[in-house]
């Protein structure tokens, strides 16, 4: 299992603030779960987490598409951000 | 080191004797303190919400916080950041650092600032008479934080 949460206009844009999903075999990494989730909900994920400005977190630290997952992690995909 | 994510306005006063007090070697006091201000892109706004990522927004200000310690020799830092629903005018954001020498503390309290702005999850949506919408991240705020 592993949580997945939606920021800001990406949360608002999906209508989803956060999901739980079993890890399947073959994701491996944030990439394949991108493409997991985009086969698994359809068109606003394709659109929303395929933005080139996309940014993603795993277990809280700020990471690329090419990290890889294991059970239990959390994992985020938020806008760029502006703070402060 | 402190960080408070907060709904609650603070006082700069009280924050800035309080890092004071914790540090009776404290030769220099820097703060920055960031505001709600009343026009963005020549529009009014009426009012700014703020939304963070409870647990990273704390762990990744720890961690610039941790940088800036390992760069220059400072004594002690201060970050508050509020969230929810902020008027034109109120604060957002303070950041205090204090040193024995002002050059450290100048210059830890803009790497902090910087990297609050690119690296820690806040978002901020603003409502002005057309409506709401979420504030653009801006390339000035990149390179500000690409420079160190």
């Amino acid at each position: 299992m592993i949580a997945i949460h939606y920021f800001a206009s990406i949360r608002e844009a999906l209508g989803c603030e956060h999901e739980k999903i079993d890890l399947p075999d073959d994701v491996e990494t944030v990439e394949q779960l991108i493409s997991h989730l985009i086969k698994k909900h359809g068109a606003p994920w394709a659109e929303v987490l395929g933005a080139g400005s996309l940014m993603i977190a795993v277990n809280h630290e700020m990471t690329d598409s090419s990290a890889s997952l294991d059970a239990g992690d959390e994992v985020a995909f938020f806008p760029p951000v502006t703070g402060g | 080191m402190k960080i408070s994510i907060q709904k609650e306005d603070f006082d700069i006063a009280v924050e800035t004797q309080k890092l004071r007090e914790e540090n009776p070697n404290t030769g220099a006091v820097v703060t920055f303190s960031g505001l709600v201000r009343d026009m963005d892109n020549k529009r009014q706004v009426e009012s700014l919400t703020l939304e963070h990522y409870p647990g990273m927004t704390e762990s990744s200000l720890e961690t610039i916080i941790t940088e800036a310690q390992q760069r220059w020799s400072i004594l002690d830092v201060s970050v508050i950041h509020r969230i929810g629903e902020l008027k034109a005018g109120q604060q957002i954001v303070f950041v205090a650092v204090v040193s024995l020498h002002r050059a450290d503390a100048f210059s830890a309290c803009e790497f902090i600032m910087d990297f609050l702005k690119t690296r820690a999850p806040f978002w901020k949506k603003c409502r002005d008479e057309h409506g709401e919408s979420w504030v653009e991240s801006k390339a000035s705020d990149e390179e500000a934080s690409a420079r160190w």
